[in-house]
C-alpha cells in the first residue's frame, strides 16, 4: 500500500555518501568551535598577564624568569610531531588502516614525550604559584595548556585503541583525521604559552 | 541543487507504507524510570531544560517576594542582613544563570532549531543531554548552598575582594564558582550542538538568505556563547584559585589586580545581556509575521542587527565600571559605544512596527504578550540610554534606579516574550491548546503586578534608595513607594498561579491543537504535535523564508534516507546542498554518567584541589564508555577506499 501522498516530486539522496573527511565532516565543526572556546581562554589569560604587567614595575617581580631550555626542547618536539599527524589526515581518507595506526601510535610516543619534558618544565619555572600574581599568571598558563595535552594524548591513545579492533574504518578513520586537528591547536597553543612563558619574561 | 548526486525528479509514487513504523523502532527513545537517563532526542532535552529553567523561574521569583517583603516597611525583621545577602545573591544568579539562559537560549533553542531546521534530531545529542544534567548539576549546587546555610553572598557577579578569601571565609563564594563552571560548561556544549545543527542540518532548499530569524539569532548567540562565557570561567576559576590553593590573581599586594576581575566578567557579563535579550527578539521576530499574517518587513535589515548587536555586544563592558575610576577617555568610548548599540535594537523594533502597521492583526494571547513586551522593553531601552551617560550613571549608581533599569531590560526583553512564545509553541510541545481567558487574565496581572513594583523603583532610586540594603530608617521617607512596589509581587504571584493552572489544566482537558493551530510558516508546523521521535516523516525542502507559506503545490521531500538506522542529511552552511547522510548516535546513558563524574570531580575541588586529579581517571572512564564506538561504521573500509580514492 502506498502512501497517501501517493505521487510527488522527491529529492532523491540515496547516492550521496555517508561519511565525510575534513571541512565537510560535522564533528570537524564541532572540533573548530571547541578550539574556538579553548582558544578564546588562552587568550583572556594572556591578557591577564599582561594586564597584571602594568601592575608591576619589576617583571618578573622578585622571581629570575623560567629556566628557558625545557622550553625550547619542548616546542622543537611539538614541532617534529606535527609530521605524524599530517600523516594520519593524509592516509584516513583512503582507508589505509595500518598507516592510520602507525601514525597514531608515533603520535602517542610524541605526545608521552611532551608530557615528560613538560613536568621538567614545571620543575624549574623558578617560582611557585602562590608568590605573586605573575607568578599565578604563568602556572595557570602551564597548568591549563598541560590539561590540554593530557587530554590529547588520552584521546590518541584511545583511538589508536580503537584502530586496533575491526572498528575502524568509515567515520572512525575521519575521528583519527580530526584527532589531528586537535593536536595542531595543542602544538600552536604549547608555542604561544612556551612564548609568554620563556620569552617574555626577559623584555618585558 | 547543485550536488552531483541529488536530483528532483519528476513526482514517483513512494512505497513506503511501514515507513512511519520503522521510523518510530530506529528513532524510538528509551521509556520508564532509567530510560530517562538515556533519553537523547532534542525535543525531551529541550522540554526538560524549560521545566528546569522555569522551576528555578519560581525559586528565584520566591526569594524576590521574601526581599520586597523585608522592604516593604522601615527595620522589619523578616530577613537578617545575612539571610538577605544570601538571598539577593542567590536570586540574581539563579534568574541569570538557571532561569534566563537555560531556558531562552537552551530550552527553546535545544527544542525548536532541529524542527525549524527540518531535521530528525540535534546535532550531538548525547553532548546535549550531559550539558542537560551539569545545568541541573549547576543548579542543585547552588540551591542546596542556600539552604545549608552557604549561599553565595557576594551579589551574582561575586566581585573581589568581598568575595575573596580575605572577606569570605567559608564555601559560599566557591559554591558560586563552581555553580558558573557548571552553567557555563553546559551553556558551551549546547551552542556547539544549536550552531552545528543550524550550520549543517539544515533541510535543503533553506539557504542562508532564506534562513528563519529564529535560526539567525539562535547562531548568533551561539557564537556570542562560545566568545563569551569562557570569559566568566576563567574568572571564576581565578576566584576559586585564589580561595583555594593561593593564588594572587586578585590580591594587590602582590601584583594583582582588583579590578582584572571586573574586566574579565564584563568581558562576559555585557555580551550576556544580548545572549538573555536577543532570544526573546528571536521570538518577537517568529510570532509577528503569524499574527500579522504577512512575511516580516526588513529581513536583512533585521538579520544585520542581530549580527552587529553580537558584534557590538562585545565592545561595551566598561559601562558596567563607569564608577571604578578608569581614564576619561574610557568613559567617553565606552559611552559611545553604548549609545550606538541601541541602533541595531531601534531598528529592530521599528521592523517589528511596519510588519504589524501594515499587516492584519490577529489579536491572539501570544501577540497580547508581544505588545507587552514592545511597551516594557522600550522602557527599560529608554532608561538604558540615559545611564549609558556617565554623570547620571554616577548619580543613580547602585541605587533602586539601576535596578529598575535591569529588570525592565530583562523581564521585558525575556519574560515577556518567554510567555509569548509558551502560549505559541506549548501546543506543540503538548498537543493542546492552552486557555486564552486564563491567558488573558494571566497577562494582565503578570503586566499590572510587574510594572507596580519596579515602575516604583525609578522613584525610589531617584530618592537615593540604594541597592542591597536589608533594610533602611523611617527617616527616609522611603516607606510609602516600598508599600506600592511589594503590592506588585501579590499581581505578579497571582498571575504565576494562573499560568500553572492553565498550564496543567490544558495539558489534561485543552482543545487539541493539530499540526499547524496558528497557520505559521516555519518547518515545525509541518509535523503532529507532539513530534515523533522522527520528527518527521519526510524531510521537507524549502522554498522561501517562510517554508510552508512559500512552498509550491508540490513542494519536493527527501528521499533516500535509511529508515532502519537513525541516518540524517548534512547539508553545506551556506546554500544547504545536501552533501552527506550521516549516522547519528542513539540513546545512552553515558552521557549521564558522565555528568555524575564531572559533577563529584567540579564539587570536590570547592574543598581540595587533589579531586582534580582523583576525579579525572573517573571522568577519562565514563568519557571512553560514552564514544567507544558500538557497531559498525555505516560505511566500511572498502567503501571509503571506493568513495574517497577517486579524489
Amino acid at each position: 500500500m502506498d502512501r497517501i501522498c501517493g505521487e510527488r516530486a522527491v529529492l532523491d539522496v540515496s547516492g550521496l555518501p555517508n561519511v565525510a573527511f575534513g571541512h565537510k565532516n560535522v564533528t570537524w565543526l564541532a572540533n573548530v568551535l571547541y578550539m574556538t572556546i579553548e582558544g578564546t581562554m588562552f587568550a583572556l589569560v594572556i591578557a591577564s598577564y599582561f594586564y597584571l604587567r602594568t601592575r608591576s614595575t619589576d617583571w618578573p617581580p622578585g622571581n629570575s624568569p623560567p629556566y628557558i631550555w625545557f622550553g625550547v626542547a619542548n616546542s622543537i618536539l611539538f614541532l617534529l610531531s606535527v609530521l605524524p599527524a599530517r600523516w594520519i589526515q593524509k592516509k584516513a581518507p583512503s582507508g589505509d588502516r595500518a598507516a592510520v595506526t602507525i601514525g597514531l601510535f608515533i603520535l602517542a610516543i610524541f605526545a608521552s614525550a611532551c608530557i615528560a619534558l613538560r613536568v621538567y618544565e614545571f620543575t624549574t619555572l623558578n617560582c611557585r604559584w602562590s608568590d605573586n600574581a605573575y607568578a599565578s599568571c604563568i602556572w595557570t598558563l602551564i597548568g591549563v595548556h598541560s590539561g590540554h595535552l593530557v587530554t590529547e594524548w588520552i584521546e590518541t591513545l584511545v583511538i589508536f585503541g580503537v584502530s586496533l579492533t575491526d572498528k575502524m574504518e568509515g567515520t572512525r578513520l575521519a575521528d583519527a583525521a580530526i584527532n589531528s586537528d586537535y593536536w595542531y591547536f595543542v602544538v600552536v597553543s604549547g608555542f604561544i604559552v612556551n612564548f609568554i612563558i620563556y620569552a617574555t619574561p626577559r623584555f618585558l | 541543487m547543485s550536488s552531483h548526486s541529488v536530483l528532483i525528479s519528476e513526482p514517483k509514487v513512494i512505497p513506503t507504507s511501514d515507513s512511519a513504523s520503522r521510523l518510530a523502532r530506529t528513532w524510538r527513545q528509551p521509556s520508564g524510570f532509567w530510560g530517562w537517563f538515556s533519553n537523547v532526542h532534542h525535543t525531551a532535552i529541550g522540554t526538560r531544560y524549560m521545566v528546569t529553567a522555569f522551576i528555578f523561574f519560581l525559586l528565584g521569583g520566591v526569594l524576590a517576594a521574601v526581599m520586597r517583603l523585608q522592604l516593604t516597611r522601615p527595620e522589619n525583621n523578616v530577613l537578617g542582613p545575612d539571610a538577605y545577602n544570601q538571598f539577593f545573591t542567590v536570586h540574581g544568579s539563579t534568574m541569570i544563570f538557571l532561569f534566563a539562559v537555560p531556558m531562552m537560549f537552551q530550552g527553546f533553542g535545544v527544542y525548536l532549531v532541529p524542527l525549524v531546521c527540518g531535521t530528525r534530531n540535534i546535532a550531538f545529542p548525547r553532548l546535549a543531554a550531559f550539558s542537560y544534567y551539569l545545568f541541573l548539576g549547576g543548579g542543585l549546587l547552588l540551591w542546596i548552598g542556600l539552604l545549608t546555610n552557604t549561599g553565595a553572598d557576594a551579589g551574582w557577579f561575586s566581585y573581589v575582594p568581598l568575595a575573596g578569601p580575605a572577606f569570605t571565609p567559608g564555601k559560599r563564594a566557591d559554591f558560586w564558582a563552581q555553580m558558573i563552571t557548571f552553567t557555563e560548561v553546559s551553556a558551551l556544549g549546547t551552542a556547539i550542538c544549536i550552531a552545528v545543527t543550524i550550520l549543517r542540518h539544515r533541510a535543503p532548499g533553506m539557504t542562508l538568505n532564506r534562513m528563519p530569524i529564529l535560526l539567525w539569532e539562535k547562531l548568533v548567540i551561539s557564537f556570542m556563547v562560545i566568545f563569551a562565557m569562557p570569559a566568566v570561567m576563567v574568572v571564576s576559576s581565578m576566584l576559586l584559585l585564589d580561595r583555594l590553593v593561593s593564588t594572587q590573581f586578585f590580591n594587590p599586594a602582590v601584583g594583582g589586580d582588583a579590578l582584572l576581575y571586573q574586566h574579565l566578567f564584563w568581558f562576559f557579563g555585557h555580551p550576556e545581556v544580548y545572549i538573555i535579550f536577543l532570544p526573546g527578539t528571536a521570538i518577537v521576530s517568529s510570532l509577528v509575521p503569524v499574527f500579522t499574517r504577512r512575511h516580516i518587513f526588513g529581513y536583512t535589515l533585521i538579520v544585520l542587527s542581530v549580527v552587529a548587536t553580537g558584534f557590538l555586544g562585545f565592545g561595551v563592558w566598561v559601562h558596567h565600571m563607569f564608577a571604578t575610576g578608569i581614564p576619561q577617555m574610557s568613559a567617553s568610548f565606552f559611552t559611545a559605544a553604548s549609545l550606538v548599540i541601541v541602533i541595531p535594537t531601534a531598528v529592530q523594533f521599528f521592523c517589528w512596527i511596519a510588519t504589524v502597521w501594515n499587516g492584519r492583526i490577529q489579536p491572539k494571547l501570544p501577540m497580547l504578550w508581544l505588545f507587552g513586551f514592545f511597551f516594557v522593553f522600550l522602557i527599560g531601552g529608554l532608561s538604558g540610554v540615559m545611564l549609558a551617560s556617565v554623570p547620571v550613571d554616577w548619580q543613580v549608581h547602585d541605587t533602586f534606579f539601576v535596578v529598575a533599569h535591569f529588570h525592565y531590560v530583562l523581564i521585558g526583553g525575556a519574560v515577556f516574550p518567554m510567555f509569548a512564545g509558551l502560549y505559541f509553541w506549548i501546543p506543540k510541545i503538548t498537543g493542546r491548546m492552552m486557555n486564552s481567558t486564563l491567558g488573558h487574565w494571566h497577562f494582565w496581572l503578570f503586566f499590572i503586578g510587574f510594572n507596580l513594583t519596579f515602575f516604583t523603583m525609578h522613584f525610589l532610586g531617584l530618592r537615593g534608595m540604594p541597592r542591597r540594603i536589608y533594610t533602611y530608617s523611617p527617616d527616609m521617607h522611603w516607606n510609602a513607594l516600598n508599600v506600592v512596589a511589594t503590592s506588585g509581587v501579590a499581581f505578579m504571584t497571582a498571575a504565576i498561579l494562573v499560568f500553572l493552572a492553565n498550564f496543567f489544566y490544558s495539558k489534561k482537558y485543552g482543545e487539541l491543537a493539530g499540526d499547524n493551530p496558528w497557520a505559521a510558516g516555519s518547518l515545525e508546523w509541518a509535523t503532529a504535535s507532539p513530534p515523533p521521535h522522527y520528527n518527521f516523516l519526510d524531510l521537507p525542502t524549502v522554498n522561501g523564508r517562510e517554508a510552508l507559506w512559500d512552498a509550491e503545490p508540490d513542494q519536493a521531500i527527501v528521499v533516500g534516507l535509511r529508515d532502519d538506522v537513525p541516518e540524517v542529511l548534512v547539508t553545506n552552511s551556506l546554500d544547504s546542498d545536501p552533501e552527506h547522510k550521516e549516522e547519528t548516535v542513539g540513546p545512552s546513558i553515558w552521557p549521564f554518567l558522565t555528568s555524575i563524574t564531572v559533577s563529584a570531580t567540579f564539587v570536590g575541588s570547592i574543598f581540595t584541589a587533589w579531586a582534580i586529579p582523583y576525579g579525572a581517571p573517573f571522568v577519562v572512564i565514563t568519557l571512553i564508555g560514552w564514544l567507544w564506538p558500538r557497531g559498525h561504521s555505516p560505511m566500511t573500509r572498502e567503501e571509503a577506499i571506493e568513495e574517497y580514492s577517486h579524489g
